[in-house]
């Protein structure tokens, strides 16, 4: 009940953002948490049934390139760009999911396949470069003024704003959806063990190609809407190792168990970071990752559930706890 | 068609190449194979190695052989730690959990890197002379660093082949859980098979500081290639390792040769993703 | 030499041995007997480290084995023959050997220790360089004895060497035990074979459920009549 209440405040706050005149850069700075976390929580949709992809760099960088390439060679407007890179994600997500899910590839070799498809949609950006421009990057063309619904260009952050908390909405109601789908029970079996699975009538391969799809799309979406709002995009930013292990990341150090758990990566990290830049300045470049990759592998070693699956796990643990205790004082009156 | 002699010069710089590659992936296999952790930085270990060989070198003049070896002894020890302090606290946990923590290590390596020495690509600055040989030319520094990369293949087997410690490790590969029954310390095992992977990825940092720039994020130019190699190869076997190496440095190179170097890369990964659907257990792997 | 008093095992929270108390002396051959799950293989994986003493004491030769890491415990001269073998079957018959005198008093003395164990098992000489997985049973067993033979033990525990074996092979088996109880090895020997077994032994123990039912001379237990009837089947 108050848990509802919670979520509508906590909605109506998000919503009322924009118009009570948050500076800019705290505006940028919302928008990215808010793709970013829509980008996680896409990873995690598969992730949590142990289809640990190690190579989501791939779905992200498919989605941002083809909208850009679309509107600069073709002219074609981002409405139609972005489906066609989610089209395009889905289909390299079949070709590699289902072999991998058929002929049964877990494990270290699933993930390995993963980093090997984020790092060859790296490579091919980087060789296509008469088209996109190599490592150095790509700048989809401006529209008149800079604010057009027809090329999805907003100069106001507002409007950006606007996109992303729908985007993440939707993402967090996607994986609530699946969570709650008959499918959570099936998966969640399956990602323990599968033959277990199998025997009681779950099509393995389908559902993990199922959810792979979901993933790879989603991710492809959040791709193009952040080469919109960044109107820039570059191969090492959005596809490769680099970025695939930043998304595992800041899923796994938010807990990737629990819807939120990928948003309150995304914030964690790029509060971290956005902190750190600003308290250490520029000139000192790296301190902010190389804290970002000690605090990683504290949080595996110590809190494998994330900041968020943590702190749920200790409050369920204390109510728990008490439950227990009440238990005990009943167990010692029926003895006594 | 006449007999391309430029074609012959890219299969012998991919052969060339194969050498480090081959020298890469036996460190990768080998922690693979007794500890059963994939180290996703183990490129990052070689990226600090040529840190080292170049601060050495091109800061304080030490003799580059005297460099290298250093480096093979600092990221030797690297490699201890590495097990110390992020392995074994999570050596029961989850296998993918031992893989993320060791990518938290590349982030980590990577950016303390970027710390120290700053974004810039550095070289050693040392010129090597180029060989030729009937019309085709040799870089000195590879073959060299082929040279050296076997000396070091043919070292490592010695030592797993016939000291006492050595054929410990291999049975560990093999049955981790009664070693104790035979007086031997699987920790012990596992640290010194670390240090030995960290030793290995020192000799390949003193072998690619001859040919590349170093900067924080040269390790992604070869970490995943390494880690196609050993899955090719089939995790954990040291000579499948050595055959896919050649292999997957053949596509490289005679790709890069038609094309470019990058579509070398782009087609060796295909490559190895369609194989992973032929031969999932690698191509000389047993497991069925 | 061998002291178990009041020892209790547990796997998680399965408790698998309750208050076993039992002891061998120099020289001597003991089995322990019972049926499947009773134990027995938990005991001997107890005694040489891999499983630890929830609670009693164990010692050997007056000295606490409780305090030792379990890779020391082979330095105080026990050797285990693990149940189903477990030899390293993609090394050679000489490479699992040599893993045997892997312990630092006994690498020098490998090449000596190696010609004992060839000269004891022709076969495996004949086989030195053949990976111990193609092995036959037979040879395999004789492998996994050679080498627990090799790090120089006192006492030797055994876990069911005759399993899977042909009657025939059985029989070399025991009359293997019997040359090594010859040569001054002390054995605690697990077996199904009871009949056979008790011929070969001194004295015997028989566990049930994790606690030792009865335990005595190898002749008593042969006349006992439950045990007869239970696991000799007359
Ligand atoms: N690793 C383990 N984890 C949990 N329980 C175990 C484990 N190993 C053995 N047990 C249990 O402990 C009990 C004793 O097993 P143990 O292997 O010692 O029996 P045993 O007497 O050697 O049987 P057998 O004659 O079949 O070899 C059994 O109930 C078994 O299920
Ligand atoms: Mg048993």
């Amino acid at each position: 009940m108050t848990g509802r209440r919670l979520q509508y405040a906590g909605l109506a706050v998000l919503v009322a953002l924009p118009f009570v005149g948050v500076p800019e850069y705290y505006m940028h700075i919302l928008v990215l948490i808010l793709i970013w976390g829509f980008v996680y929580t896409a990873w995690a949709i598969m992730g949590r049934f142990g289809l640990v992809s190690l190579g989501h760099g791939a779905f992200l960088g498919i989605g941002a390139y083809t909208v850009a390439l679309a509107w600069n060679l073709l002219g074609l407007t981002p409405w139609l760009g972005i489906p066609l890179g989610v089209g395009l994600a889905v289909l390299v997500a079949v070709v590699i999911g289902y072999p991998c899910f058929r002929f049964r590839v877990v494990g270290h070799y699933f993930a390995l396949v993963t980093l090997a498809l984020g790092e060859v949609v790296r490579l091919t950006i980087v060789a296509l470069r008469d088209h996109t421009g190599g490592s150095l990057g790509l700048t989809p063309n401006r529209y008149g003024e800079g604010t057009s619904l027809y090329a999805l260009q907003f100069a106001d952050k507002e409007v950006f704003y606007v996109i992303a908390l729908l985007l993440w909405l939707a993402g967090i109601w996607i994986w609530r959806r699946v969570d709650a789908s008959m499918a959570r029970f099936a998966m969640d079996a399956l990602s323990e063990d599968e033959d277990a699975a199998a025997s009681v009538g779950v099509h393995v391969t389908a559902q993990k190609l199922r959810i792979t799809m979901l993933s790879a799309a989603l991710t492809a979406l959040g791709g193009g809407v952040y080469a919109q709002y960044l109107l820039y995009v570059n191969p090492g930013t959005v596809s490769g190792i680099g970025v695939s292990l930043q998304i595992v990341f800041a899923a796994i150090a938010g807990g990737m168990f629990t819807a939120l758990g990928p948003t309150v990566g995304a914030m964690i990290t790029i509060v971290l970071a956005e902190t750190l830049r600003i308290a250490i300045g520029t000139e000192v470049i790296g301190l902010d990752t190389t804290i970002y990759g000690v605090m990683l592998i504290l949080f595996i070693i110590f809190l494998p559930k994330g900041v968020l699956g943590g702190l749920i796990e200790l409050y369920e643990r204390r109510t728990a706890g008490g439950a227990g205790a009440m238990a005990g004082k009943r167990e010692v009156g029926g003895g006594a | 068609m006449v007999f391309d002699i430029y074609l012959l010069e890219a299969i012998i710089n991919g052969l060339l190449l194969g050498g480090v590659l081959a020298l890469l992936a036996l460190g990768l296999n080998l922690i693979f194979g007794v500890i059963d952790v994939v180290w996703i930085s183990y490129a990052e270990l070689v990226m600090a190695g040529m840190y080292g060989v170049y601060w050495l070198y091109a800061f304080f003049g030490v003799p580059l052989v005297l460099a290298a070896l250093i480096a093979i002894f600092g990221v030797a020890v690297l490699g201890f730690l590495v097990h110390y302090l992020v392995i074994s606290p999570i050596l029961g946990k989850p296998p993918i959990n031992q893989l993320l923590a060791t990518g938290g290590l590349l982030f980590f390596l990577q950016s303390f890197a970027t710390l120290l020495f700053g974004v810039e690509f550095r070289n050693i600055g040392l010129r090597l002379p180029v060989i030729e040989l009937w019309d085709m030319y040799f870089s000195f520094a590879r073959i060299l660093a082929f040279a050296a990369a076997l000396i070091g293949m043919v070292s490592l087997y010695v030592f797993l082949k016939r000291t006492f410690m050595g054929t410990a490790i291999r049975a560990v590969a093999q049955d981790r859980e009664i070693m104790a029954t035979m007086g031997v310390n699987t920790r012990q095992v596992y640290l010194i098979t670390s240090a030995i992977g960290g030793g290995l990825a020192g000799l390949a940092a003193g072998l690619l500081v001859l040919q590349y720039d170093v900067h924080p994020a040269v390790g992604l130019s070869f970490g995943p290639i390494t880690f196609m190699i050993c899955v090719l190869g089939g995790l954990g076997n040291l000579l499948g390792g050595f055959v896919a190496a050649f292999i997957m440095s053949q596509f490289i190179s005679i790709g890069g040769f038609y094309l470019d170097l990058e579509w070398g890369y782009v087609i060796a990964f295909v490559f190895f993703i369609v194989m992973m659907f032929l031969r999932p257990q690698g191509i000389l792997g047993r497991r069925g | 030499m061998l002291e178990l008093r009041s020892v209790s095992a547990r796997y998680g929270s399965f408790q698998a041995l309750f208050d076993v108390s039992l002891d061998v002396r120099a020289g001597e051959a003991v089995a322990v007997l019972g049926p499947n799950g009773a134990g027995k293989t938990t005991l001997l994986r107890v005694i040489s480290g891999l499983l630890p003493v929830a609670a009693g004491e164990l010692t050997m030769e007056g000295r606490s084995l409780l305090d030792l890491p379990p890779h020391r415990i082979i330095e105080t001269g026990i050797a285990h023959v693990l149940e189903n073998r477990r030899l390293f079957p993609r090394m050679s018959v000489e490479e699992n050997l040599k893993m045997g005198a892997f312990i630092r008093g006994a690498r020098a003395r490998f090449r000596e220790r190696l010609d004992v164990v060839y000269e004891l098992f022709p076969r495996m000489a004949e086989r030195r360089d053949q990976f111990a997985g193609t092995l036959s049973g037979g040879e395999q067993q004789m492998c996994a004895i050679g080498r627990a033979l090799m790090s120089g033990p006192k006492i030797l525990l055994m876990d069911e060497p005759s399993a899977g074996l042909a009657p025939v092979i059985v029989e070399q088996v025991f009359g293997l035990v019997d040359r090594l109880r010859g040569e001054g090895y002390t054995v605690l020997i697990v077996e199904q074979n009871v009949q056979q077994v008790l011929q070969l032994v001194d004295r015997a123990y028989l566990l049930e459920v994790g606690s030792i039912k009865t335990s005595g001379s190898a002749a008593e237990l042969a006349a006992d009549e439950t045990l007869r009837r239970a696991y000799i089947g007359i």
